[in-house]
């Protein structure tokens, strides 16, 4: 063994909520725990620091949260957002020991709060972290202090060493020699590759260079990719990702929850050619809002344009940027460089369109628009009350679904079906199995809580052995 | 209508935390923000005050350095309210003069009032424990009582010039539940502790109630020392016992046990600020901070300090500093750290009107 070697029980790479959870439920159960995390400490975390709540399972009401969430409504809940391509047992599995999540991140120093300003309607499924991401992430941080785990910031992964199928050694770039981390057992919650923009490429072609990204810049994939070479078995549809319409003047990273623009059902959107090219109005906005992500990568440049009058102002969360305003449609349509005899006429045909009703924000109210090739069927009112506003829309990629598969225990699945031995993953990089379309708000965090105390378990239990 | 840069950047800071929202549990701020859609200098003034500086937003924000959005807003805020002491100190003049000189102008107030009691002294020498041999009564109620009357006079009214900003209606208008809720707020500092049990991230971003014990001590040590020389005031013109009282007596427990709360406390919130996250604190204070919890400290040092050289030739030097001590204090009340406590308590009964509670 060269000083360069550290000889572990049970490695985790990824200092996300998955990776943490895992690492603090391994060295619960004995074992010494290292934990590899890609950023740097100001950016440690992944993606969970941009998170603020998680989806648990509860029979009546607990903390802040009301009601009862049972398991079959969930159950349900979850097969629709996915048309089914979920892998029953390990969602149902996700679903009942989401139970205990809450319970667990509070003994480990998390606080809940009521549901944020705006998130009433998440009062019964949705259970948010005081302060938010960031703060559940520094009080497990603290927490893994307490417990001696190692944290090593900065830490690349740049190769696995496997014997067929089981996890030998991992190499993390430094310099003037890279150092290495044998370990028993390997828990991979390394996250997916949405930040990894040639690899979207790949996928998705030249229109991803006009894709924003909306959590951290060190996801870059690659420890997704390098399972994938060692032969561990691929799971979703590298296409699939959850991404949401957001602010055309966002930060290329990083730019969290702030980004969004709540006032789609509100307006109508157009694109670049100033035409609508999607029912604003479907259904609510927090059920609908993952979608025009999708919606607006399909149009031109990527990009489309949200526009409301005056009676919409105050009516949504108010957004980070300021909107274009302008006191006629044509004006504005000179302002956000679109076609301006396009614009109105688009306008005017939305507005003609229109169907008397009483406009209500709060229920399906039916307000909507006739003879359109694309009616909005919710919410449809004349945009005629100056000044009108504009904001931008591009696709805001949150995190992909392409992973490795996994079986009960957390074990990574080989392409052969076998499960390895002592390779676990938890996490955003597993969380395909479950979720293999659509999105459920807090099912992420879910996924990364379960299968983090899960793989922490068996890894340890493995190791210790 | 002030267009400080502390004020553009404040407004800011709030139009980007008001579509985040993650930090609403940690205090009032935040859902104080949550009622407005546009933040005008009223607006950030009363924000800035309602903030008690306890870091959690700072310490939680997935913003903060080094994201593009630099989000800072207990720094933030506590620029700005720095600005608002300044803003609507009275006479305007003094402000600047204090919170860019704290420490000089402490220095030299001291100084001076050692003199003029030096040379007003009756004291030739020789043992006393009557304070009143060493100065004449009639001596310190002129200079207690024309310090203590300009100083009413500037925060009477440099606090009431605040609370016409915020747009509040007169006090006496005001329902009382309101008033009471933001006295309670204030006097049992809620929001020094981040939302939970747990307290506040201050001085580092673990939890702790340690900076809310600290200044209890130093608020309520100051109160009961307050305390203990209105009930002498009382016992001196109303009754007609003349001091010294003995050890026994009503104005000397309060004092001793308010001076001991202004010993530990002082030191204590003097230590957590060498220790805190400099990210927290305003970018530029002039010190004001350190000089006050330092005058705090010297009061309680000297006054206790009387007790123990009693008897003895050093009572008048010592008395001489103590009172020039306390007169220094008091003469820079108006325009240093200890307005806070006011410009909060107006804050925190503003929230209270405001979310009814």
């Amino acid at each position: 063994m060269t000083p360069k070697t550290r000889k572990l029980d049970t490695l985790i790479i990824g200092g996300g909520h998955a990776g943490l959870t895992a690492a603090i439920t391994a060295a619960e159960a004995g074992a010494r725990v290292c934990v590899l995390e890609g950023a740097p400490k100001s950016h440690r975390a992944g993606n969970s620091r941009h998170t603020r709540n998680l989806r648990p399972m509860h029979q009546g009401p607990i903390l802040s949260l009301t009601g009862t969430y049972g398991e079959d409504e969930y159950w349900d809940d979850l097969l629709r957002v996915t048309d089914g391509q979920t892998n029953e047992t390990l969602a149902r599995l996700t679903i009942r020991e989401s139970a205990q999540s809450v319970a667990w991140l509070y003994r480990h120093g998390v606080h809940f709060q009521p549901p944020l300003g705006g998130t009433l309607h998440l009062g019964r499924t949705n259970a948010f972290f005081l302060g938010g991401g960031k703060a559940l992430m520094n009080a497990l941080y603290r927490e893994a202090g307490r417990l001696g785990i190692e944290v090593h910031y900065n830490a690349e992964v740049i190769d696995l060493k496997f014997d067929g199928k089981r996890f030998e050694e991992a190499v993390v770039k430094a310099e003037p020699d890279n150092r290495s981390f044998q370990a028993k057992t390997l828990v991979a919650a390394a996250g997916g590759f949405e930040s990894n923009i040639e690899w979207l490429k790949e996928i998705w072609g030249a229109v991803a260079d006009n894709f924003l990204i909306r959590g951290t810049p060190y996801n870059r994939g690659e420890v997704l990719k390098l399972l994938h070479a060692r032969g561990g078995q691929q799971v979703g549809d590298p296409k699939q990702c959850h991404a949401v319409a957001i602010d055309g003047r966002a930060p290329k990273f990083d730019g969290g929850i702030v980004t969004r623009v709540d006032c789609v059902s509100l307006g109508i959107v157009v694109n670049d050619n100033a035409s609508r090219f999607y029912d604003e109005g479907e259904d609510f906005w927090p059920k609908r809002y993952a979608i025009w992500g999708r919606l607006v990568a399909q149009q031109p440049n990527q990009i489309g344009h949200v526009i409301i009058d005056s009676k919409s102002i105050g009516a949504f969360m108010p957004p980070v940027f300021p909107p274009i305003v302008a006191d006629t449609i044509g004006d504005l349509a000179r302002r956000i460089g679109l076609d301006e005899t396009q614009l109105v006429k688009t306008v005017n045909r939305f507005n003609a369109a229109v169907q008397p009703g009483t406009f209500d924000h709060t229920e399906l109210d039916g307000c909507k628009t006739q003879g359109l090739e694309i009616n909005k069927t919710n919410w449809a009112r004349p945009l005629d009350q100056p000044p009108f506003s504009a904001y931008s829309l591009k696709p805001g990629i949150t995190f992909t679904y392409l992973g490795v598969g996994v079986n009960e225990k957390a074990q990574m699945l080989m392409a052969t079906g076998e499960p390895s031995d002592n390779v676990f993953a938890a996490g955003e990089i597993m969380a395909g199995n479950v979720l293999g379309k659509g999105y459920l708000a807090g099912i992420g965090m879910t996924i990364g809580g379960v299968f983090g105390q899960i793989a922490g378990r068996e890894a340890a239990q493995y190791a210790l052995k | 209508m002030r267009s400080s840069e502390t004020l553009i950047e404040a407004e800011r800071v709030m139009t980007i935390c008001n579509a985040c929202r993650y930090c609403e549990g940690h205090c009032a701020v935040f859902p104080a923000m949550e009622k407005r859609l546009a933040f005008a200098e009223m607006d950030l003034d009363y924000l800035a005050n309602l903030c008690h500086s306890c870091g959690s937003c700072y310490h939680h924000c997935q913003y903060a350095d080094p994201h593009e959005f630099q989000i800072n807003v207990p720094r933030t805020f506590a620029d700005l309210r720095l600005e608002t002491y300044a803003a609507f100190s009275f006479p305007s003049f003094m402000a600047p003069v204090l919170r860019n000189n704290t420490n000089w102008a402490a220095l030299s107030v001291i100084v001076g009032f050692v003199v003029i009691f030096t040379l007003t002294s009756n004291w030739t020498g020789g043992v006393t424990d009557n304070f009143y041999d060493i100065l004449p009564h009639k001596t310190m109620a002129g200079a207690f009582g024309t310090v203590g009357a300009l100083v009413v006079l500037a925060l009477t009214l440099g606090v009431s010039r605040y609370w016409r900003s915020l747009d509040l209606p007169s006090p006496f208008s005001l329902d009382w539940k309101h008033v009471r809720s933001g006295i309670k707020d204030a006097l049992s500092l809620k929001y020094l502790g981040g939302g939970t049990a747990d307290g506040c991230t201050y001085p580092t971003e673990t939890p702790s109630n340690v900076r809310r014990l600290f200044h209890h001590l130093t608020f309520y040590g100051f109160l009961l020392c307050f305390a203990a020389t209105s009930v002498g005031t009382v016992y001196h013109y109303s009754l007609g016992w003349v001091a010294p009282y003995s050890v026994f007596s009503l104005p000397k427990f309060l004092g001793i046990t308010g001076g001991i709360g202004l010993l530990v406390g002082p030191i204590g919130l003097l230590w957590l600020n060498h220790r805190a996250d400099d990210q927290t604190k305003p970018t530029a204070d002039g010190g004001m901070n350190r000089t006050f919890l330092i005058l705090l400290l010297l009061t309680s040092l000297t006054g206790m300090a009387l007790l123990l050289v009693k008897q003895s030739p050093y009572l008048a030097p010592a008395l001489i500093v103590h009172l020039s001590v306390v007169l220094a204090l008091f003469l820079t009340l108006p325009y240093g750290k200890f307005v806070h406590g006011f410009y909060r308590l107006v804050a925190l009964i503003k929230y209270a009107t405001e979310i009814d509670r």
